[in-house]
Order: C-alpha cells, then structure tokens, then sequence
C-alpha cells in the first residue's frame, strides 16, 4: 500500500541559480546538500509546511542520464516552459503574489478565479512553471 | 479601510511583511510600520494576521527563530545567534526557542550538525538509490 511522496525531482539548468530561487524567493528549505564530485551535487529542498517532500533540484547535465545531445534537447525545452511540474499551494493568493512579485518571480497567470478554487502561474529561474493555488 | 482597495490594503500588508523579513536583526518598531502602512494598529495587526495567520510580532519571532536556526546550522555558538537576530537575553531566546521547536538551540544545533556530518560521510544513504544509479553515483 504507497502511504505518500517523498521525492519528487525537477530538472533545473543552473543548481546554484535555482537553490537562490527557491531558498530566497520561494522561502524553502534546504534539506539535503551534498557534493558528489567535480560539478555534481545532489540537492534538495522541501517547501515550509512539508519538511517530509524533498524536491530534488537536479542538473540536467551529460552523463548516464543525459548524452550531450539530449541535455542540450532537455535544457531548451526547459527553458521554453514546456513544463509544468505541480500545484503549491497557499492560504492567501493575492497576498503571496504581491509577495512573490515583489521578491522578483514572473508570473504568467495573475491571480484568478476558477470554478475548483484561486490559480496563478508563476516560473522558476529554468523556465518550469507551476500553479499556485488556493482553495475556495 | 473600507474607502481603499482591497488590493492597496494586500500590497500595504504584503510591504510589512517584506520590510520583517529584511530588518527583523534590526530593533522593529511593530508600531511605525503601522503607521508607515497607513493603518490603526488594530486594523493593521487584523488585517496581517487574516493574511498570515499571526500577528506581526508573532511572525516577527518566527523569522528570528528561523534565521537563529541557521547560525545555529553553521556552527555559531548559541550567543552569537541569539544576538544577531535582536534577542536581549541568551535566557528568553533559549527559552523562546524550545517553546517554538521543541529543543533548546543547542540540541537543535547538535542534531543538525550530526546531520551534516552524516550525508558528508555517507552521501548515498540519503540519495534514493533510483536517482543515484541514474546519475552513475554507484
């Protein structure tokens, strides 16, 4: 019987650039942080009120994921926003927008009502978007 | 408040809470931000805690505890984050602390340093095995 999600992974261009966007300006945590070698690094963060889901912010980088051809393939089509990796979610949409705005994150959607609750799209620093949302 | 718009009062809430979390280290007059926000104190301590869930001081506190968690994580002695993020007293913020986590702020730093020291030595115990294999880390 699968009880919940622990990990869940999201394929960024820059490990560095994407801990500051999500540290920073998201507000997550760091959870694990540990260098595998010469430009590897295994990091993972976990949003303020789920200590227990790590995003695994991974590179796409050649190797026995990626050949050179499929990284570079992986990283447009990241960085075109073909995308989206999931719904946050917040108690107050306006409020986190305002916020969110502020801090320097581009949303594509701003707050709007639908008929299953509050949305707005915002990207991260590669390009992958999601949906912030609050319940009605 | 009626006579603004709900999105000014959200921008005006939103401010203050950006100003927090750029100058909690500092000595915050909760008060001036009231009044730099253009609000009673009771509609502005209202209107932040429909937002936020707590009230200024409360959330203040919270971002001191947080960023204390951090010196804590990166080794400073427990005065030293005590003082950084503006507690008078090693005592009330020792105090403070456990009420908030559960822990004094040194078990706390004690336990996330063993942590730290842990993944360092053994990466791979805390890398899902499916992940690791695929980026040719075992």
């Amino acid at each position: 019987m699968i009880t919940k999600m622990n990990h869940v992974s999201i394929y960024v261009l820059d490990q560095e650039s994407a801990h500051d966007f999500y540290v920073d300006k998201l507000g997550f945590k760091v959870h694990t942080d540990a260098p595998m070698g010469p430009g590897k690094r295994w990091l993972t963060v976990t949003p303020p009120d789920q200590p227990d889901l790590e995003i695994a912010l991974m590179l796409i980088d050649e190797g026995m994921m990626f050949t050179t051809d499929s990284a570079a393939k992986m990283r447009e089509l990241v960085k075109s926003g073909t995308f989206g990796f999931g719904v946050f979610q917040c108690n107050d949409l306006n409020a986190t927008y305002e916020e969110l705005t502020a801090k320097g994150v581009e949303f594509t959607k701003p707050p709007t009502e639908e008929f299953y609750g509050y949305e707005a799209l915002f990207k991260d620093d590669s390009g992958n978007w999601f949906s912030l949302g609050q319940k009605k | 408040m009626d006579q603004y718009p709900r999105q000014y009062l959200y921008l005006r809430a939103v401010r203050a809470k950006l100003f927090i979390d750029a100058n909690f280290a500092s000595s915050i007059d909760l008060d001036k931000i009231a009044d730099e926000a253009c609000f009673s104190k009771f509609h502005f301590v209202r209107l932040f805690q429909s937002i936020y869930g707590s009230t200024p001081h409360q959330y203040l506190t919270h971002v001191r505890i947080e960023k204390a968690k951090e010196y804590l994580e990166e080794g400073q002695t427990v005065a030293y984050a005590c003082f950084k993020v503006s507690f008078d007293s090693i005592s009330s913020f020792t105090g403070l602390f456990k009420r908030r986590t559960g822990q004094t702020p040194r078990q706390y730093q004690l336990e996330r340093l063993a942590f730290k020291e842990a993944v360092a030595a053994k990466p791979l115990a805390y890398i899902p095995g499916c992940f690791a294999e695929k980026k040719g880390w075992k």
